[in-house]
């Protein structure tokens, strides 16, 4: 059976109808229905993968159909080996999210089936955002994915969540609405070039002054640092984390973040590759002050959800570094990078939330000797910390990686900056991993339960997607380099020679 | 001297014939038919004179005129366009007015007198403000096809007077009703003066009175140019009056929360159609070669009037008063595609119209119904947690915010795209990038909207939602229709715009 892209997006819809017409009070029902959703959703995607032709780096799944044609919009969507990889990761973390978050809509200002009709509307969007190929669409798909995130957080989070909901939404609209002039300043120059058009392709052949390039591309781009977030415009994703149900930050931080990391490459380096060259030194050195900041943060933290948010603002920074590196390896990482984060952080915060939802409380210093009391629980645990300081042997090593060997070619400097984001990474996880699973155990923790059968189900998938990475990572990378070769080579960058150091 | 019969084109005059002879019979019906039956008689006569106009603007929608009524009078494509909007927005209004709660039941009344005490107990209701509403509709139809400045004069007092009344008609907390309509006409009565000093200068300008006239010593470039730019100054004071643009919005807020509500609403999108109706016609024809004069000054008025709007909007506590400021923030969008000055922009501007008045009927109607024993409530602060209560109702009201926010799948965003798009064309980036922040800043307070209604838990006092009239309803569900298909799906609305959006000279 053929399955077209715009039946992969009509799959979550249909299941959030459904699940609209059921009762509210039967809770259960609505769980199951957003599980077999999304596991169908999953499926669905798979069976797009397999059918995927690897080396060919034209767009496949190609659907084009008119929409504003007096604008020249159209609803097109494509994929190539990068928006395949992240589609992927967006469909297989839905279900894990769904099981794993099983009970956490208990607690909002608002039913259960309206949590899961919520979360079906974004996965549906968050496919949309990465198989767009008009630039519209994406931008429709962009902003219009913040409103249930925006419900997600401030309806279902614990805290100040509607504050964190509103930060979320303010800098995520105004980061929206800067695209949005560089948008239109697009649409008005290929009006004047051939015709108005938002099909991408199109659009990077647009001729402009460099003045023009390099603000069109700035719209662009601190969108997509806002979203991603990179120092300084993270701001809004430590409260946003904290607030918010850890089965949402997955989709936050795991999906929906990916969004500003995979615009850079859609957008901001195809369409404007003159403007790419110019900003390149400046994005490489927020990045690293990305990996630095979010590291040094991360280790002051208290609060084991705002650590890890800030663990991925260090994350990001790699992942923008091996993106802005130019070579190829480091395109192949970042977006590996981009894959395995979604995973190491789901992991993250699903024992994360567990351990907070066992022991009511959010702040490290409260565990304590986990892993005698629940030890599947703590060793899980330990297990998602090590893949988020990329030990060797586990998926994130492998893009971490790649990313540093990319960047080292082409701009030494940071990529030995960088590595000491590695070091700190050891501290963040490890102090942690220490006060909250080993010495003695704290009091009042002496009788929390360990996992479930459903949460062993849950976390079961994400170690193994981690751990058959960490060892062979090339079905993925297979799919990805050729993709990621033609966005290096169409920027007109060739891989620098590697030079042996004292070598004469 | 001998007298030429004037020649009128009856075809082209008949919508706003149909709309003066429906009020005409209200008025009659006021006088003749008893208390007990007038508002059903008014309401159905109302209706139907609307929507016959409309029918009838329909069937003469490809016919073009530059000389309907001794030259006073043209009808193009725009013109169609605009006299349709009116009418669809003025009777999905309507709807609401003939929700009566909203009304004194006797105008004449001293606020608090006996008199009134004893007209309520009666049930006495207003049913004047049906005839007041179609004479209101007649010059708003006239505005944006009037050819000369003396009918345009005639056609924006046609509209207002009715307006003045009209707001003074709140059946609570009259005074602030009373004192509103005495503000809306003393400040209308002042820009009027205004537009008729700018009338006279762009008379002794170009010697003609006529469109036509005007414009050709513009192209020409014969007159005193001095006299032009007073001319397009004061003229143009007088439409961003009515269209409430910075400096000169000052009684809009006031307004806007002591009307009526459904008055409000009527007033807030009819009139901003017809008064932009005209201003795009004066702008894109007559005074189109004298680009150089007014660009900047109207660029001017347009981003002050966008940031103004939207940053005195975050401090509003009255949920009409933001509406009010939430409606100049939109005013200044407007403006840009009057700037714009091209084919786009007038496309996009009517579009914006469209939506943006029927989201705008749409949102009033929804305020209509939050009320307390003692009648609308429009403190925001008792809108709280009104989600948890009545979430229709607060759902429907958040997307009409979201629609003006201009956020993705709602009118909102593709009327913000288009005007945008075409004021960047022409070069008015500056305006654009005003645009695109004060919309960052808008977003700020709708938001805090819907996080009052949704996520802030309610008072002990709290506000009951009323169960929708059948008539109300209608307009809601109309409304919200139609803001998300034009959210989704614009394409054949714009290309039926595109198709006729044309002016002639």
């Amino acid at each position: 059976m053929n399955i077209s892209l715009t039946l992969l997006m009509a799959l979550p819809l249909i299941g959030a109808a459904v699940l609209a017409a059921l009762p509210k009070s039967n809770a259960l029902l609505a769980k199951q229905v957003a599980l077999a959703s999304t596991i169908l959703v999953a499926l669905a995607t798979i069976a797009i993968a397999v059918g995927f032709e690897r080396d060919n780096t034209n767009l496949q799944y190609v659907e084009s159909h008119q929409w504003i044609p007096s604008f020249g919009i159209n609803y097109a969507v494509g994929l190539d080996g990068i928006s395949l990889v992240l589609i992927l990761m967006t469909t297989l973390l839905a279900p894990i999210v769904v099981l794993a978050g099983w009970n956490e809509s208990q607690s909002g200002r608002w039913s259960t089936k309206t949590f899961y009709i919520l979360i079906l509307i974004l996965e549906m969007m968050a496919v949309g955002v990465f198989a767009a190929t008009d630039v519209f669409l994406f931008y429709v798909f962009f902003e219009a994915m913040l409103v249930p995130v925006y419900f997600l957080i401030g309806g279902y989070g614990t805290g100040e969540r509607s504050a964190a909901a509103v930060k979320f939404l303010l800098y995520s609209l105004f980061g929206g609405l800067l695209m949005l002039a560089s948008i239109i300043g697009l649409y008005v120059l290929s009006g004047a070039q051939g015709g108005h058009t938002f099909d991408t392709q199109a659009l990077s052949h647009l001729q402009m002054s460099s003045t023009t390039q390099n603000l069109l591309f700035l719209g662009f781009f601190i969108a997509f640092a806002i979203k991603a977030p990179l120092w300084p415009f993270h701001t809004w994703l430590p409260d946003a984390a904290d607030s918010a149900t850890s089965g949402t930050s997955v989709l936050l931080l795991g999906v929906l973040d990916k969004v500003g990391t995979f615009g850079m490459i859609r957008y901001c380096l195809t369409l404007f590759p003159d403007a790419t060259k110019t900003f390149t030194p400046t994005i490489i050195v927020l990045s690293v002050i990305s990996i630095i900041y979010g590291a040094f943060l991360a280790i002051g933290q208290k609060d084991i959800k705002r650590l890890i948010a800030f663990t991925s603002i260090s994350h990001f920074g790699f992942i923008t570094m091996g993106i802005f590196a130019m070579t190829t390896q480091g395109h192949s990482g970042a977006t590996l990078y981009m894959f395995n984060h979604g995973f190491s952080t789901a992991a993250l915060f699903l024992v994360a939330g567990w351990m907070i939802s066992r022991r009511g409380s959010s702040t490290i210093a409260d565990f304590g000797g986990l892993q005698r009391v629940t030890p599947v629980m703590a060793w899980s645990f330990f297990f998602a910390g090590m893949s988020s300081l990329a030990l060797p042997g586990l998926s994130s090593f492998v893009s971490e990686f790649l990313v540093l060997v990319g960047t080292y070619t082409r701009y030494p400097v940071a990529a030995v900056i960088a590595t000491f984001g590695i070091v700190l990474a050891a501290l963040y996880i490890l102090i942690p991993v220490q006060r909250a699973l080993h010495g003695p155990t704290t009091p009042g923790n002496e009788n929390l339960s360990d996992l479930t059968l459903r949460e062993k189900v849950a976390i079961a998938p994400v170690i193994a997607v981690i751990l058959f990475l960490g060892f062979y990572p090339s079905p993925l990378l297979k799919v990805i380099n050729p993709a990621a070769t033609h966005v290096i080579s169409q920027l007109g960058f060739s891989d620098p020679a590697p030079t042996q150091l004292g070598g004469k | 001297m001998t007298f030429t019969a004037p020649v009128l084109n009856y075809t082209i005059l008949s919508p706003m014939l149909i709309i003066l002879a429906g009020a005409l019979i209200g008025v009659m019906i006021e006088a003749f038919v008893s208390k007990a039956l007038r508002p059903i008689i008014q309401l159905i006569l109302t209706l139907a004179t609307l929507l016959v106009a409309l029918v009838q603007v329909f069937r003469i929608r490809g016919t073009e005129s530059v000389s309907a009524a001794m030259g006073s009078v043209i009808f193009d494509g725009p013109g169609f366009l605009f006299q349709a909007t009116i009418l669809v927005i003025s009777i999905i209004s309507v709807f609401l007015i003939a929700d009566n709660e909203n009304f004194t039941a006797l105008a004449a009344a001293i606020p608090g007198s006996a008199e009134e005490q004893e007209s309520i107990q009666k049930g006495n209701k207003v049913t004047e403000v049906y005839p007041l509403t179609l004479f209101a509709v007649a010059g708003m139809l006239l505005f944006p096809i009037s050819s000369d400045l003396i009918t345009l004069f005639v056609a924006l007092e046609m509209l207002s007077l009715p307006l003045y009344l009209m707001a003074g008609l709140s059946r609570r907390r009259r005074l602030l009703s009373q004192e509103a309509a005495l503000k809306y006409f003393l400040l209308g009565a002042f820009s009027s003066a205004f537009f008729l000093f700018g009338a006279a200068y762009l008379y002794g300008y170009s010697g003609a009175i006529s469109f036509a006239g005007i414009r050709s010593s513009v192209v020409g470039g014969s007159g005193n140019d001095i006299f032009l730019l007073i001319g397009i100054a004061f003229v143009s004071v007088g439409l961003l009056f009515k269209v409430g643009a910075v400096p000169f919005h000052a009684w809009s807020p006031d307004v806007y929360q002591g009307a009526p509500t459904a008055v409000t609403a009527f007033m807030a999108a009819a009139t901003k159609v017809a008064a932009f109706g005209a201003m795009l016609r004066i702008y894109y024809t007559v005074f189109a070669n004298a680009q150089w004069s007014w660009t900047p000054l109207l660029s001017g008025i347009a981003i002050i009037t966008m940031l103004f709007g939207s940053f005195v909007a975050i401090a509003q506590r009255d949920v009409k008063r933001m509406l009010a400021y939430s409606s100049i923030a939109h005013a200044g969008f407007l403006l840009a595609g009057v700037i714009a000055l091209n084919k786009a922009g007038l496309s996009a501007s009517i579009f914006y119209l469209f939506a943006y008045g029927v989201a705008t009927v749409g949102a009033f109607a929804v305020v209509t119904l939050v009320r307390d024993s003692s009648g609308e409530v429009t403190d925001l602060n008792r809108w709280a947690g009104l989600g948890k209560r009545s979430p229709w109702v607060a759902s429907v009201f958040a997307f009409f915010l979201l629609a003006f926010a201009g956020i993705p799948l709602t009118s909102g965003f593709i009327g913000k795209f288009s005007i945008f798009s075409a004021a960047y064309e022409s070069g008015a980036k500056g305006v654009v990038i005003a645009g695109v922040l004060s919309s960052a800043i808008a977003a700020f307070f709708y938001i805090r909207v819907i996080v009052l209604m949704f996520f802030t838990d309610s008072h002990e006092d709290a506000t009951t939602v009323v169960i929708p009239s059948v008539l109300t309803r209608i307009t809601v569900i109309f409304a919200f229709v139609i803001t998300v298909a034009l959210g989704v799906y614009p394409a054949p609305l714009i290309d039926f715009i595109n198709k006729f959006a044309t002016f002639i000279r």
